[in-house]
């Protein structure tokens, strides 16, 4: 098995780090629109809840490539010209993949949150309540952070998943890891020389991503008065 | 978007049939059959070796499964690619391959669930098998499984309907799903994108929706017979 | 299939047995026989290990020291088939534990037929038999899940006679239960301890130990403390634990 080139090297590396953005503004991007959706959800208004349903189960149903292709191929088309073409001058694979990447994640996190909200028990928001807080204060000091903490696993189980998916970026054309490891393929034919790196990085990703997971899961569970 | 589905339903339901392979809707549908098909029974190997009282087996099998769930489903697909021609000396399809790396993928996903479905039944039940003068292969095999698979069938559900999903991603290695079949469409078309996506979108929204809604009917339908087990 | 000469080999015997789980030592030199036909209650405050005890009979729980006897055979032999000497055991759980996907007919059929390889019409009418003596058998077909309480512990004792085991094991059958079923499940082991069946319970219920038992053991922290007839055990405890024992439980019944 001979070995890659240092350029090819640096050229994978390249793709890790393509991979790493795309996986971090996609989940600050379904995080915080995961946020909205769950503030706007509560607040029990029924076109409000209907309009967020069907966002969900639309982004639940359709499969995270149909989402990318569609924001990269269909959205650009019904955009006004300048701000098509300014999108395509200044990277548009990756802003579209993020954008598909963490709406399409962004669903998921918003039900996982909510279940985590439907865990802490009605009479939590009524003791603050009683303390005082009005309806912002008792979300943001006392629910908000208890379901958090009761959500953090499957969370992390999100945030992997979303890490895994990035690769699907390569189908537009996002030089991210995967289609780095395709393009050094191309031109080498070293496969698995080439795939055993890259699988490697990937379970790396994964593996700290879990470890910092736990960690954090520990640190929550020890705050919240349970033995770690 | 009218006139588009008139002319192209054909091409987005059977793909390029009888002019070419079998592709589109069905082949979707096809291939997320034989992967769930396939990966069900390693699934629950895989899941019962988890919990076994051999612990090197415990040890191999956790390795496998994490491993799996580690790597994106798209180098899996890849790995196949060339790794099955290599292993079996015949140049596979690209349907095998797509085939192939479903039924690992799921396998590992499903093994999980079926191993957390085990490990929530309660110690009482084997000990009562146990007591009985029952085996642990029979305890296992009459009392634990039946019950923790029928206890995850959600979870099974669930991954079904990823299944079908995780079928588009045959588009990049040219597999004639229905991404693949919208594709085409697309490149003869050519200036509809945005209905041709939505097309496509709707499709599968609609099946996985629906069999969402009738799997969970099915699986309330039996837990109310059983009495709310 | 076992003589009821009295004065022969115990059905039971426990010779100078330990177990500790990990440093806490829960059975401390226990040394006690049942004679074949016999019926002992064991009884105890909470945490005295008399469920421990009981479900090392068949081998449920390990021991780290001693021996244990059912009929003779050193049930630790390395040439003991475990699975076939629990059939001889007879054991009903605090929890009932019926196997809720399967029918009322299908628990109380699963060892004669699964186990014993016995022909289905044979375990069936048996079955029958044994749901009619604890008066479900119009619940035969019906599901674990539809029955209430008292119900599931009488199928389940059914369940457990299916292999007919000169032995039965009663670990606190009634200590799950809501009172107004309690009578119904002492009402069947009362039937079966008139019937000659070796029977060792282990049971809060004063009431049943006094009617019908030959024996009570009373333990404290792990350790046989009384093993005595019920008249002496309830008339004249001298024991200073018992009378204690006796004080808290007695005003409740």
């Amino acid at each position: 098995m001979t070995f890659l080139s240092p350029d090819q090297i640096e050229q994978l590396l390249w793709g890790l780090r393509t991979t790493v953005f795309l996986f971090a503004a996609s989940w600050v991007l379904s995080f915080t629109v995961a946020l909205i959706l769950v503030t706007v959800r509560a607040a029990n208004i029924a076109p409000l809840r209907w309009a967020v349903d069907i966002f969900v189960a639309y982004h639940r149903n359709v499969p995270l490539l149909v989402h990318v292709l569609f924001w990269y191929f269909a959205v650009p088309e019904v955009l006004p010209e300048p701000i098509r073409f300014w999108l395509y001058d200044h990277g548009a694979e990756f802003s579209l993949a993020a954008i598909a990447l963490g709406l399409g994640s962004s669903a998921y996190v918003s039900e996982d949150i909510r279940s985590g909200l439907r865990a802490i028990p009605h009479t939590q928001f009524e003791a603050a309540t009683a303390l005082g807080c009005g309806y912002i204060q008792s979300m943001r000091y006392i629910i908000v952070p208890q379901a958090l903490r009761i959500s953090l696993p499957p969370l992390i189980g999100r945030a992997l998943l979303l890490f895994k998916n990035t690769s699907v970026a390569m189908a537009i054309g996002v030089a991210e890891l995967t289609y780095q490891t395709r393009e050094i393929e191309n031109e080498t034919f070293q496969t698995f020389t080439v795939f055993g790196i890259a699988t490697v990085l990937y379970l790396m990703g994964t593996f700290l991503i879990t470890a910092f997971g736990s960690w954090l899961n520990a640190r929550v569970s020890v705050s919240n008065g349970r033995r770690a | 978007m009218i006139d588009l589905i008139r002319e192209y339903w054909l091409t987005f339901l059977i793909g390029q049939y009888p002019n070419g392979p079998l592709g589109g809707l069905a082949m979707t549908i096809i291939l997320a059959f034989c992967g769930l098909l396939a990966s069900f029974p390693i699934a629950v190997l895989f899941a019962l070796a988890r919990v076994s009282p051999w612990k090197a087996l415990r040890i191999v099998s956790g390795t496998v499964v994490n491993f799996v769930r580690g790597i994106p489903l798209l180098m899996l697909i890849f790995w196949c690619y060339f790794a099955i021609p290599l292993a079996t000396g015949y140049a596979v399809s690209g349907f095998w391959t797509l085939v192939c790396a479903l039924t690992i993928y799921e396998a590992a996903y499903l093994s999980e669930v079926v191993r957390s479905g085990i490990q929530a039944i309660p110690k009482g039940q084997l000990e009562a098998s146990r007591s009985l003068g029952g085996s642990y292969a029979l305890t296992m095999r009459s009392v634990v499984l039946p019950q923790a698979l029928f206890n995850v069938l959600p979870g099974m559900a669930s991954q079904f309907v990823s299944t079908i999903k995780e079928t588009s991603l045959g588009y990049v290695i040219s597999v004639n799903e229905l991404t693949f079949a919208a594709n085409q469409v697309n490149n003869l078309v050519l200036t509809q994108p945005l209905q041709v996506f939505t097309i496509l979108a709707c499709i599968y929204f609609v099946l996985c929706f629906s069999l969402t809604q009738v799997l969970g009917r099915i699986e309330a339908a039996i837990r109310r017979r059983r009495g709310l087990i | 299939m076992s003589d009821t000469v009295p004065g022969s080999t115990p059905m039971v015997r426990f010779d100078a047995v330990d177990k500790w789980y990990g440093d806490n030592h829960v059975l401390k030199n226990i040394n006690f026989e049942v004679a074949k036909g016999e019926v002992v209650v064991v009884c105890g405050p909470s945490g005295s290990g008399k469920s421990t005890l009981i479900r090392t009979v068949n081998r449920l729980e390990p021991i780290q020291k001693g021996k244990i006897y059912l009929d003779g055979q050193d049930i630790y032999a390395p040439s003991l088939d475990v699975n076939a000497f629990r059939q001889r055991i007879g054991f009903v759980f605090q929890q009932f534990n019926l196997f809720p996907h399967m029918s009322v007919l299908d628990n109380v059929t699963f060892a004669p037929l699964k186990i014993q390889k016995r022909p289905r019409g044979e375990a069936e009418a048996f079955a029958r038999e044994l749901l009619e003596r604890v008066g479900l058998a119009a619940k035969a077909d019906a599901f674990p899940g539809f029955l209430s309480g008292g119900q599931q512990q009488r199928v389940a004792i059914a369940r457990a006679l299916a292999l007919n085991p000169p032995v039965m094991l009663f670990d606190e059958p009634t200590s799950a239960l809501d009172p107004e079923m309690v009578g119904e499940v002492l009402q069947v082991m009362r039937s079966l301890a008139r019937e000659g069946i070796t029977m060792i319970c282990v049971t809060h219920e004063m009431g049943f130990a006094r009617d019908v038992c030959d024996r009570v053991v009373f333990m404290d922290e792990g350790q046989i403390v009384v093993d005595a007839a019920p008249d002496a055990f309830f008339e004249n405890p001298d024991h200073p634990r018992v009378r204690r024992f006796l004080a808290d439980i007695l005003p409740r019944h």
